[in-house]
């Protein structure tokens, strides 16, 4: 079994490719979710802002994952608008920083940078866990990350383990009374309704899982390992 | 859906052509990034003021660029904040090397976006100052909420730190005078329907017949409380009171008043709620010195109306009555 993957430019375009077909395959739902408890435009805003990303890597040629990032992070920021274009957009800026000089991320490296995106989130939203927002998502994947690698999960499996974390952290955000957001005007109205922030985050954990899983068998078949 | 629109995806930029055409006098547009700035800006010397936030709202802001009032406004797609690409360049447009007022709606949205643009701007060089509007007194302010939405008194705050930069203010006065009007302003509003994002095609929430929405914000967001429709002045009882007590205004206090129409309400039955909170006034001894009745801050085609009221001294009242000459407000 081969269990180290090379995370490189060509594995995270694909992530970005898979995240962008996600939102815009979920754009109706993601509004729908928004529409109960926000105003209606999350799926909208997200698909133009991932349609312009596709749009841009399709001719991407820069390996350093620094600008790869950098280059995401503006594209959401300058096209996504609301709350989610500033908080997506940090979260790539800052996974961009980590990544400065960098063409190829170890599995430790990927799961640093993850998680400086994350903290960049809560940071410009100042929101904690348990406020029903992308966060509630968010960083129970980058811990279950982090905790698998630390139990030599393979980056694969690790990220398998983050994606089911962050399913849940969307799931329980359902009881939860939103105190971040526009969702919060709303008071006890908000409880019972899945929050589009932390839907969205898990469509990205998800698509980072298969982007980084379906690299990890591309490897084994391009590289068999004896016996 | 029935809307006198061509493309749901064209409606804004369609909308900025128009407003350019009928008001070329006034203003112009830019588009890419999407901003609409005072003919005659950059002034030198003088503040620009600088407004934003999601379309579906008009005549705010972009209704409001002109003499006396914004330099600048960026609208974002409907319901949307506009992009810190966006208030950049309109900073840019206007800056006189005076510095530039951004005038921020409560909302998580307009702050990250208006917060990101002044981090770009100080970075270019341009002074930036940011007022902060959030009067919506039917959100509780507490640490479990965002805070107050911005709502009517955003208006207010255009019109006096507009005048206030038209004199020659600097930045730091007039941030300090927007920040008062904050302080001293109070609204709420209520939905009779809800409303129709163009590129959704169906309404952000439900209504029955018999029903209203008390307390909701601008952007067809579900409001706190459900209730049976009950009678005009018994509507104005509510919002009115609400507000009074918030500031709370005092026996004796001056204030200026707006009925607003939430955009599918016609004049005559905002007038019966201006006439029954005249009343309420007048009991409460709170005089009315200044008035506006009429849409000037909406969403889209909902119907409902909003009461914003700003206590107000000799100083307020008259940069309030300094010229101002805009597609949407002028005297």
């Amino acid at each position: 079994m081969i269990s180290n993957v090379r995370v490189e430019s060509a594995v995270l375009i694909d992530w970005m490719l898979r995240f962008a077909d996600k939102i815009v395959e979920n754009k109706e739902m993601l509004t729908a979710l928004d529409a109960a408890i926000g105003d209606a435009d999350h799926g909208i805003n997200m698909a133009r802002g991932m349609e312009e990303v596709r749009r841009r890597l399709a001719t991407y040629a820069d390996d350093d994952l620094g600008a790869l990032f950098k280059t995401i992070g503006m594209t959401l920021l300058s096209k996504v608008g609301g709350a989610s274009g500033p908080l997506y957009g940090t979260l790539f800026l800052r996974m961009g920083v980590a990544s400065v000089g960098k063409s190829e991320l170890t599995d430790g490296q990927f799961a640093a940078a993850l998680a400086a995106g994350v903290d960049g989130v809560r940071q410009r939203g100042s929101a904690r866990l348990g406020d029903k927002t992308m966060v509630d998502a968010l960083l129970p994947a980058v811990v279950t990350l982090q905790q698998a690698l630390d139990d030599h999960a393979s980056l694969c499996d690790a990220m398998e383990a983050a994606r089911r974390a962050a399913e849940e952290g969307m799931k329980a955000t359902i009881p939860m009374q939103a105190s971040k957001g526009r969702a919060s005007y709303l008071g006890p109205r908000s409880i019972g309704h899945q929050d589009p922030g932390a839907t969205s985050a898990y469509l990205l954990i998800l698509s980072a899982a298969e982007a980084i899983c379906h690299a990890t068998r591309s490897d084994a078949i391009a590289e068999p390992h004896p016996g | 859906m029935k809307k006198l629109i061509n493309d749901p995806s064209n409606v804004v930029e369609e909308s900025m052509k128009g407003l350019a055409r009928a008001h070329a006098d006034l203003l112009r547009v830019h588009f890419d990034p999407n901003y609409v700035v005072r003919i005659d800006a950059p002034r030198g010397g003088k503040v620009g003021v600088i407004s934003g936030g999601g379309s579906g709202h008009e005549p705010m802001h972009s209704g409001f660029v002109g003499y006396g009032m914004l330099d600048a406004a960026c609208p974002g797609p409907i319901f949307t904040s506009p992009t810190p690409e966006q208030v950049v360049a309109a900073a840019h447009a206007v800056n006189g090397g005076a510095g530039v007022l951004f005038i921020v709606k409560n909302y998580t949205g307009d702050i990250l976006n208006f917060d990101i643009a002044a981090e770009l701007c100080r970075d270019e060089g341009i002074e930036v100052e940011s007022v902060l509007i959030h009067d919506d007194v039917a959100v509780e302010d507490s640490l479990y909420t965002a805070g107050r939405r911005g709502v009517g008194l955003t208006i207010f705050a255009e019109k006096i730190c507009g005048a206030a930069a038209e004199a020659g203010l600097s930045l730091a006065q007039v941030a300090a005078i927007g920040r008062t009007v904050s302080e001293r302003g109070r609204s709420m509003g209520m939905a009779l329907t809800p409303c129709i994002v163009p590129a959704v095609g169906q309404p952000t929430f439900t209504l029955k017949e018999d029903e209203m929405e008390i307390g909701i914000g601008i952007h067809g967001e579900p409001g706190r409380q459900r209730s049976r429709l009950l009678r005009a002045d018994e509507i104005t009882d509510i919002l009115a009171t609400t507000i009074f007590d918030d500031l709370p205004f005092r026996h004796g206090s001056e204030a200026i008043v707006m009925v607003n129409g939430m955009g599918g309400t016609p004049l005559m039955e905002l007038y019966i709620v201006f006439r029954h909170l005249a009343e309420l006034c007048d009991a409460r001894g709170i005089a009315i010195r200044r008035s506006l009745v009429g849409n000037y801050i909406t969403s889209l085609e909902m119907a409902g109306c909003s009461i914003t009221m700003m206590e107000v001294d000799d100083e307020l009242l008259r940069w309030w009555d300094a010229p101002v000459r805009t597609p949407a407000l002028r005297w």
